[in-house]
């Protein structure tokens, strides 16, 4: 099995520890991952602004950069929904690389619950741990139940997590409202994304969040931005870093 | 003005802002404990959602049904290009009549036209008898929402409002006692109006029959005592059997507000005995919704849930759309219709996706304000400044080595540049921290750490740890 890793820009020059964990963790799993050193970025801040035009050389690059692959693993259920979901306008219909490129596209949790089909994660992490379910992993590549749809689901981040020693989990008065990260929406809707945030750390503060997690660290980036502006004491980690320090890798 | 800025005056009262989240959330949790009570609830969505295409997909022939059932049942038919006609045609019928007054329930589609300040100016008074609409109305302001049309409004000021309005005590609040006294003014109304004006929820082809659903019976009282009832509807009302209609009652009242159904679902098949029903179908645009991406759109039937889950409708409030159907579904609906005006609205979104997950007939919104984005940008209208910044992205992206580049300097820059220099609105990082921290720049990106990790093992090296 030829498994690449897609680090998304963003966490490939902000979170550099968290592509960290992901790689450190697939190892543990027996995974060696290569990291095809031409990726940059999957077009998504270009295609949320409509511009199709600026996004489409990237996603033609992204096809290009993975196309030898059996799997493209990433720690970002944002980027791989922009691959998996909004590829079509970008790519030639019909182009059978690109459709196979996008469908083995699959996130970090994903890939090791449903490939690598992994059953216990040994480790321990004494925590009470908040889980922040990030929208497009959530309604976009289903990796949970969104509380809108009247239809069991089993969030694979809770079955990744759960078998920790130790680890308790936040219980929330709303479970899954978006933290108003939302890409240039941060900026351009600034105040309504800011309240968004302080919203959604406020539920995570009643809850007795010591660690906030997600699957992606671009709504921890503005979370974490929003808590150290606040001084709020809360630890916000990757669900990959977490996994990492539980199993002491 | 554009909805940011809107947005960010309404969010900068913050309790008010909160207190209408609240609201708003409130009727959001209330629609899902309704909706989990029904078994089969992603079945009747998956119906009504194949129920609204087909009909959709045989539009012209459904009309056409609908129009010569309805006439046989002794309605008058009228069809309505536009707004200025729609209004022309309801003034002309109230003419006919000699009416003076009208007494209406609520109809978004005649906030769509702006009826009322056209019939006004042409000199017939104009009543809105839904409380909610009655309260904006006395207010001069036009509906925050589609279903609860006055819920940016406090019960203190809609005390004020009536103080001044109706006579009620000064700073009473009570709702019981406030409620009273608008139905006691909106009965003296209903006796005295000459004609009714009611919208349509649904209008059934097979039988020319038309469905008002109210909660509080004014749709009833408006056409049960004035002798011309006039009931306006967009084209895209049109369910084809009276069979459908109880899929689509199961689901409206429960995503709207978490009742199982609305008080009155008033069925209207002919005028009654005496009296006159005249059927106004508008398109203002709608055939050329159908024709084009955006035409799941049409197939709202105007529940609101997605506004009520909308996280920024709710911290943003439904007047910073300045559109008659704000949120979600309008900030698809009005864009088609005047883009340059409301080139902002699909913009207001975090694509959180919310609304596709509540929609009763599974419109996927926000993959159509995604898709909105690129509609606009094919017109020229998301902004030259972010358009510009997005091409250099594009370019920096494209070329692996000047991404590097690219990524080096920012993380050095946002390293040496003084904190005061980096958190105004000069830099580019200064937008991202008005509200926030700038993440902090770790020396060395992920491909320099892995590409050391690789040298290191391929040296065989057994320390592999440190790289964390």
């Amino acid at each position: 099995m030829k498994v690449a890793l897609f680090i998304p820009c963003y966490v490939d020059q902000f979170y550099p520890h968290v592509g960290m964990a992901t790689v450190a963790l697939l190892e543990a799993f027996g995974v060696q991952a290569d990291f095809p050193e031409a990726q940059t970025c999957c077009g998504q801040p270009m295609a949320n602004s409509g511009c199709m035009d600026e996004a489409r050389p990237l996603a033609e690059k992204y096809i290009n950069v993975f196309r030898d692959y059996d799997y493209i693993v990433s720690p970002s259920g944002s980027c791989v929904s922009m691959v998996r979901n909004h590829y079509d306008h970008l790519v030639a219909e019909g182009d059978r690389v690109a459709v196979e490129v996008r469908q083995r596209t699959v996130e970090l949790s994903e890939f090791l619950l449903q490939v690598l089909k992994i059953t216990d994660v040994r480790g321990k992490f004494p925590w009470q741990v908040g889980v922040h379910q990030s929208c497009h992993g959530l309604r976009e590549l289903r990796l949970g139940p969104s509380s809108e749809v009247m239809a069991p689901r089993d969030s694979l981040l809770q079955q990744l997590l759960g078998g920790l020693d130790g680890i308790r989990f936040s219980q929330l008065s709303r479970r899954d409202e978006c933290c108003g990260f939302g890409g240039t929406f941060a900026v351009a809707e600034a105040g309504v994304s800011a309240m968004m945030g302080e919203d959604r750390i406020n539920d995570h503060q009643q809850a007795g969040t010591q660690v906030l997690t997600a699957g992606d660290m671009s709504c921890l980036m503005h979370l974490e931005g929003l808590i150290r502006r606040r001084g709020v004491n809360m630890r916000v980690m990757h669900f990959a870093e977490i996994l990492a320090e539980a199993m002491a890798l | 003005m554009a909805h940011p800025a809107l947005a960010d005056a309404f969010t900068a009262n913050r309790d008010r802002a909160r207190w209408h989240d609240r609201a708003l959330w409130f009727v959001r949790e209330k629609r899902d404990r309704m909706a989990s009570g029904v078994p089969e609830w992603e079945l009747l969505r998956e119906t009504a959602s194949a129920i609204k295409q087909h009909t959709q997909s045989l539009m012209a022939d459904y009309l056409e049904q609908f129009e010569a059932r309805a006439k046989e049942l002794g309605a008058v038919v009228h069809w309505a290009v536009d707004a200025a006609e729609h209004n022309q045609i309801v003034l002309a019928i109230l003419q006919s009549h000699g009416a003076r007054r009208l007494v209406k329930s609520k109809s978004m589609l005649t906030e769509e036209c702006h009826l009322n300040p056209f019939l006004e100016q042409n000199g017939i008074e104009v009543i809105d008898t839904d409380l909610g609409e009655r309260i904006v109305q006395l207010r001069e302001e036009p509906p925050s929402h589609i279903v609860l049309p006055a819920i940016h409004i406090r019960k203190e000021e809609v005390g004020e409002c009536f103080h001044e309005h109706l006579g009620t005590e000064q700073g009473a609040s009570d709702p019981k006692y406030l409620t009273e006294a608008a139905r006691n003014h909106l009965r003296q109304c209903f006796c005295r109006a000459d004609a009714g004006l009611t919208g349509v929820n649904f209008a059934i082809a097979e039988t020319g029959g038309i469905v008002i659903c109210t909660n509080e019976g004014n749709a009833d009282l408006g056409t049960g005592l004035p002798k011309v009832h006039i009931a306006c509807m967009g084209m895209e009302k049109l369910i084809p059997r009276a069979a459908d209609l109880s899929v689509f009652l199961r689901l409206l009242a429960r995503s709207a507000t978490g009742q199982p159904i609305t008080t009155y679902s008033s069925h209207f098949h002919g005028p009654q005995p005496g009296g006159e029903l005249h059927i106004v179908i508008v398109d203002n645009g709608r055939t050329e919704i159908l024709k084009s991406e955006f035409r799941r759109s049409l197939d709202c039937i105007r529940c609101g849930a997605c506004m009520n889950t909308c996280p920024v409708y709710r911290r943003s409030g439904g007047h910073s759309y300045e559109s008659t159907v704000p949120g979600p579904i309008g900030s698809i609906l009005t864009p088609l219709q005047t883009p340059e005006k409301h080139s902002s609205l699909p913009f207001a979104c975090s694509l959180c996706g919310s609304c596709t997950d509540v929609c009763p007939v599974k419109i996927p919104l926000h993959h159509q304000l995604f898709a909105m984005r690129e509609h606009l940008d094919g017109k020229r209208l998301i902004g030259t400044g972010k358009k510009l910044q997005m091409k250099l992205l594009s370019a920096v992206f494209s070329r692996t080595w000047l991404y590097r580049l690219a990524g080096s300097a920012a993380r050095l820059a946002l390293k040496i540049t003084p904190r005061f220099l980096l958190y105004s609105p000069l830099t580019p990082a200064g937008a991202w921290g008005k509200e926030r921290e700038i993440p902090a720049a770790p020396p060395k990106s992920f491909r320099e750490l892995y590409a050391a990790r690789r040298a290191q093992k391929a040296a065989g090296s057994s320390g592999d740890r440190d790289s964390r």
